[in-house]
């Protein structure tokens, strides 16, 4: 066992996770006579080597950002949302949808209507969802994967039925926007090897900073952490849960509504009908667990991420490696991450306890007072 | 068209489309009646409909009629195997369960057209071609009205699973198996003082979720998508999840949440052969089955409550 | 009568350590059978720990344990079972969605096969009850059965499992006076029967009444074995207290203020929606401690609830000075001035894995100086939290730290501190010492004495007869949501408070 600080073993523990994940992953590899190392020199050189890769990578990360975002905010509130493909969808085809209907309006007032009303798509999508469970209790799991299937197929039918054939090309792929509303920057893509990055990167990371300030420095924050946490000593003292349920699922949809927008408005310049739900909703799942929910966490996380992903495109050219080895590996960082607690065991923190310092509790120790076991509280009365 | 081919016909669709989402929620039922919440359903559906193919195409020509059944139990044992990560992380090693659950998600379709490719050197297989088809009770069939419309060219395994959803039932209420399997879910620690085997039983309940997933996978890979691709299982296992809580975590109730999702999905995919339904636009049909969900959920169900101890780790102390 | 020297169960030497901290330090015990041994601790001493290890659920670290002359290493649950041992858990340990015959077999069903034979385990359940008199309906859901009734299924379980030497865990803590009684009955007979008996307890008259030996253990340690007819119940507090214990707390006159709280006709009804508290009616002044009386499950958590903003109010009304706050919301009564200490201080009082600061701030986050137009001001909360630390001495190594590093007796002090350091008029303590020991009890006392000395209006409820006595100047008794009496102290005695607890009203406790 190795003695670390809590502060070490708190970076050790999550880099630890990712060796292991890559090990499988280069197992596996092994196991189908793949070369392995081949594989990873060929990823992380096509994903970093050179700025294309790199402006690549970061376009990548941008909708991730905020569909990570989006889901640590339902999850701090005691929220699965699982809606997150469904929301971004809706954000993507109403930003797209709004830039081609004024296409003749000024970028100043065009890209802020687009952005917004995407945002709004997706909260509206997942307050639905938290509109039911505060109002009628209604478990948020079922809603939001029911919500995502009617999403997808509502989109295709406006895509087919109802969008005007002056904005579309057929009836599953809209017309490519126009400068005004998209957010390509020139400059920037010049400088990364005109990649698709874009300013997208900017509302991310802004998003970012909103959400460390929003959890970490205000009443909403506070409050969205205090239900989530105990939603029984919420209302004891005070907070209203309904409210919270609703704020929080409102957040995160917007900030997957937004995942949406940049991925319409930066990567792709327009919207084509999908036949499933939309993978960065997965994929930003997958990020906010792989970050603990915590800001750098999702940064880091999305980042890596995206090297695994634009790296195994790379790969799969350079060294004929399928490309789904990048996702396996994705898996198995987020399973080591998630038995945390067996890596941690690897590790002894150094001992600053004081004379005040009563183990009973953090030791398991029974609990032979009248507290009860300690429980997880699963569901709280909002009536 | 009469009327008794029209049932028919709805009733043969819903109960093929019913027959992987049944077999999975009894599953998710098991897993999560002791103590473990398992979200992963999809991911499990995946490996156990890749299996079955895989050996569908390879054995087809040895085992002739027989192929899909036993290609149906090896997609078990491959989804049992593959829920032992689950298993371990959660019960051993103390994972959250959610977290787990999603890594079998994002871990089934990858690994699944990684060895599709490393087997067959392309994205997705071919079609087999023993597939479950429609099946005849022999006898039953002829009864009159009723024989055509449930038993006459409808689907075996929808039937197999409905008897299974009725026996797991029986084993979770009334035998010893079941009654100590619901303790763990209920208050595990109190199980323990009673001398229950708490990781058994819930390496009990992620198993059996393993396998019923697996058959469900299975079954939908040969009864409905013909191959495997990374599409094959799309919302299929979050269907069953949303089945097992809508049924409030009983067999019954997760089967008959199961051909409710079944008959909605199925409308959608037959309705323009249906009188009446026909002129409906297809988007009300499509969305149809998930407004419906959502709607019953808030006006009769309310809030469902899972066992008590769902979801929460046991650490023994010792 | 069976003669007690037969030895069943021998502990030598058990050490049990939980990392640094031990838990059992060199404790010996010894039974023999048909005897009745009481085990007795403060709270947190290591009486649970020294069964947990007996009945298979703890492996000690060193030490040896002999059962009925021969040397055992008791690994699990089954193994104690096998031995005859069995434990009657404080909490019980019982399935609340099962029914009672479902709780008493699990883990030793009768079986056919793999079936399960309810029929058979029924009749054997029945006998076993009709032999000591344990009355229970083995098709009722656990949940929706009293605390006693519970205690029966518990013991039940033991006996169907055929235990000889049974644990019983605070039995008394949940029951009224004459459940009490009843149960010592039960547990004499169950010795008589030649079952030898270990009773984990604190109250020292519970062992006077029952119990023939006593072995005392304070902090881990063993203190000694006594023949209980030798030993004198001052001596027995300050041997498992480790000092002279004052319990008397002075209770100096207070000048009576004015109306703080009254209740009118209030009615609310409980979760199933049944009625819980019918027409109560109630008032108390400044100066004053209300002790509400009863057993558990007659309307406490309702009217609690319901004069905290929790729960909605039927019918009726009540007003904090002289304001109507019926139905309002729980931030605007905090806002008028009530504190509330909750009975349930994990589920309610405290957010465990927020630090200690956040949760001094729980109700109060939102106000100036701790935020300023909905951002937080950090400095502040911490500085409060400082003051709060010293104020109320509660033994922290820091306020960032999450109060589930606390122990329990601090996890209350976290919450008293709060809830008094706002200075509310209206004080309702709900069993604010429940599970703590004598030393944080006494602290508890004294700080809600002291809010008594300033003028605030008190309503203590709570189980503990001892507790509300000593405390209280005017006691009500609550039977089915019903005032069933009120009593001075002075002028009441266990007895009849118990009778009132049961519902028989005030006159016919006179006239009887």
């Amino acid at each position: 066992m190795i003695k670390v600080t809590t502060k070490t073993k708190n970076i050790l523990v999550p880099l630890i996770s990712i060796i292991a994940g890559f090990l499988v992953g280069a197992l596996i590899m092994l196991a189908w006579s793949y070369n392995p190392i081949e594989a990873y020199s060929s990823m992380f050189s096509s994903a970093l080597g050179n700025m294309n890769g790199i402006g690549e990578t970061i376009r990548e990360a941008t909708p991730l950002i905020l569909i990570a975002t989006g889901f640590a905010v339902a999850t701090k509130a005691g929220f699965f949302n699982i809606g997150l493909p469904g929301q971004a969808q809706a954000g993507w085809l109403t930003s797209i949808w709004i830039v081609l209907a004024f296409s003749n309006w000024p970028s100043y007032l065009l890209l802020p209507f687009a952005i917004i009303a995407g945002a709004l798509a997706g909260a509206i999508v997942a307050g639905i969802a938290g509109y039911l469970r505060a109002q009628f209790g209604a478990n948020e799991v079922i809603t939001t994967i029911m919500l995502n299937y009617i999403v997808l197929y509502v989109c295709q039918y406006l895509m087919q039925q109802v969008m005007p054939t002056a904005l579309r090309i057929n009836t599953d792929t809209t017309k490519t926007i126009s400068a005004n509303g998209s957010l390509k920057i020139g400059w920037l893509s010049a400088m990364f090897g005109n990649s698709r990055i874009n300013g997208g990167i900017f509302l991310a990371i802004i998003g970012l900073v909103i959400y460390w300030y929003l959890m970490k420095k205000t009443t909403t924050g506070f409050e969205i952490k205090a239900v989530g946490l105990n939603s029984f000593a919420s209302r004891y003292a005070g907070m209203s849960a309904k409210k919270n349920i609703i704020v929080s699922m409102l957040l995160s949809g917007a900030f997957a509504g937004l995942g949406g927008v940049v991925q319409g408005l930066g990567t792709y310049q327009n919207y084509f009908t999908q036949t499933s739900s939309v993978d960065i909703g997965w994929d930003g799942l997958s990020v906010s667990l792989l970050g603990g929910g915590t800001a750098w966490g999702i940064l880091l996380a999305a980042i890596l991420f995206s090297i695994l992903k634009i790296g195994g495109l790379g790969m799969q050219t350079i060294a004929g490696i399928p490309y789904e080895i990048v996702s396996i590996v994705i898996a198995a960082i987020i399973f080591f991450i998630a038995i945390n607690y067996v890596i941690g065991l690897l590790f002894k923190t150094k001992n600053n306890r004081s004379k005040y310092y009563i183990p009973t509790r953090k030791e398991k120790a029974p609990n032979n007072s009248v507290d009860g076991p300690s429980e997880k509280i699963i569901e709280g009365s909002t009536n | 068209m009469n009327f008794v081919t029209i049932l028919a016909l709805i009733v043969s669709s819903t109960l093929v489309y019913s027959a992987p989402l049944i077999l999975t929620s009894l599953g998710g039922v098991y897993s999560e009646n002791s103590g473990i919440v398992n979200i992963g359903l999809e991911g499990i559906m995946t490996i156990g409909a890749f299996a079955a193919i895989v050996f569908n195409l390879t054995f087809a020509s040895t085992f002739g009629s027989a192929t899909p059944w036993l290609g149906a139990l090896v997609g078990g044992v491959a989804g049992l195997i593959f829920s032992l990560l689950h298993a371990v992380a959660t019960i051993n090693f103390h994972a959250d369960h959610v977290i787990s659950g999603t890594v079998l998600n994002i871990m089934a379709p990858p690994l699944g057209v990684f060895l599709v490719k490393a087997i067959y050197d392309k994205g997705q297989t071919e079609n087999i071609t023993a597939n479950f088809g429609y099946f005849s009770f022999p006898g039953l069939s002829s009864i009159p009205v009723i024989g055509p419309i449930f038993f006459k060219n409808t689907s075996a395994p929808a039937w197999i699973a409905i008897i299974l959803a009725i026996l797991m039932w029986w084993i979770l209420y009334k035998t010893r198996f079941g009654l100590r399997l619901r303790s763990c879910g209920e208050n595990s620690q109190a199980a323990d003082t009673m001398g229950i085997n708490v990781y058994g039983m819930r390496y009990a309940g992620v198993l059996i979720s393993g396998f019923m997933g697996g058959l469900g996978g299975a079954v939908f890979a040969q009864a409905i998508s013909g191959n495997f691709s990374v599409t094959t299982i799309v919302g299929q296992g979050f269907m069953a999840l949303a089945a097992v809580i809508f049924g409030k975590w009983s067999p019954i109730g997760a089967m008959l949440s199961s051909l409710f999702f079944g008959f909605a999905q199925s409308l959608s995919i037959i309705g323009h052969q249906v009188p009446g339904i026909s002129q409906i636009p297809s988007v009300y049909m499509q969305i149809a089955p998930y407004v419906i969900t959502i709607i019953v959920l808030v006006l009769f169900l309310g809030k469902s409550v899972a066992p008590a101890a769902d979801g929460v780790n046991y650490i023994k102390s010792k | 009568m069976i003669q007690k020297t037969k030895t069943v169960i021998e502990m030598r030497h058990i050490v049990k350590a939980f990392g640094d901290f031990k838990a059992n330090d060199d404790i010996n015990l010894t039974l023999h059978q048909g005897e009745i041994l009481a085990l007795l601790g403060e709270n947190g001493a290591g009486k649970s720990t020294l069964m947990r290890i007996l009945s298979g659920l703890l492996e000690p670290t060193s030490g040896e344990i002999w059962v009925k002359g021969k040397k055992v290493e008791i690994n699990n649950p089954t193994e104690a079972k096998n031995l005859g041992i069995g434990m009657v858990h404080q909490h019980f340990m019982l399935m609340d969605s099962f029914t009672v015959l479902e709780n008493i077999i699990l883990g030793h069903e009768t079986t056919r096969g793999m079936i399960l034979d309810l029929k058979k385990a029924r009749e054997q359940v029945l006998a076993l009850s009709r032999k000591y008199g344990l009355a229970i309906d083995p098709d009722a859901k656990v949940a929706d059965i009293t605390v006693a009734q519970q205690q029966r299924v518990e013991i039940l379980k033991v006996l169907y499992r055929g235990a000889d030497i049974l644990i019983f865990d605070e039995p008394t803590a949940v029951l009224t006076p004459k459940e009490i009684t009843e149960f010592i009955q039960i547990i004499k007979s169950l010795a008589h029967e030649g079952k030898s008996i270990i009773l984990i307890t604190h109250k020292l008259e519970e062992i006077k009444a029952v119990a023939d030996q006593v072995t005392v253990i304070r902090r881990g340690h063993d203190v000694g074995a006594f023949d209980v007819a030798q030993v004198s119940d001052d001596r027995l507090a300050e041997l498992m207290v480790g000092r002279h214990v004052n319990m008397k707390l002075a209770k100096p006159e207070v000048q009576l203020g004015k109306k703080i709280l009254s209740v009118k006709d209030l009615e609310v009804k409980s979760q199933q929606g049944s009625l819980a508290v019918k027409k109560l009616s109630l008032t108390i002044r400044g100066g004053e401690i209300l002790g509400l009386a009863g057993i558990d499950g007659n309307g406490q958590d309702e009217l609690v609830e319901a004069l905290t903003g929790l729960r909605h109010v039927e019918s009726g009304q009540f007003l904090i000075n002289g304001q109507d706050l019926t139905n309002h919301k729980v931030r605007e009564i905090t806002q008028a001035g009530v504190a509330h200490i909750p009975a349930d201080r994990q589920k309610y009082g405290l957010i465990l894995s927020l630090s200690l600061a956040d949760n001094m701030v729980l109700q109060t986050y939102y106000q100036q100086p701790f935020s300023k137009h909905g951002i937080i001001n950090h400095p502040a909360i911490f500085a409060h939290a400082k003051k709060l630390i010293q104020k109320f001495d509660i033994r922290t190594t820091g306020a960032e730290l999450p109060t589930s590093d606390l122990s329990g007796g601090n996890q209350q002090k976290v919450i008293i501190a709060r809830e008094l350091d706002r200075n509310s008029d209206l004080i309702i303590a709900f069993q604010p010492t429940r599970g703590l020991d004598v030393g944080a009890i006494e602290y508890i006392h004294r700080q809600l004495l002291k809010q008594r000395a300033a003028g605030k209006a008190i309503l203590l409820v709570s189980y503990e007869l001892e507790e509300i006595m000593q405390l209280s100047d005017r006691i009500a008794v609550l039977h089915d949501g019903q005032i069933s009496g009120e009593v001075k102290p002075t002028e009441t005695n266990d007895k009849e408070l118990g009778l009132l607890m049961t519902g028989i009203k005030k006159e016919e406790v006179i006239n009887d």
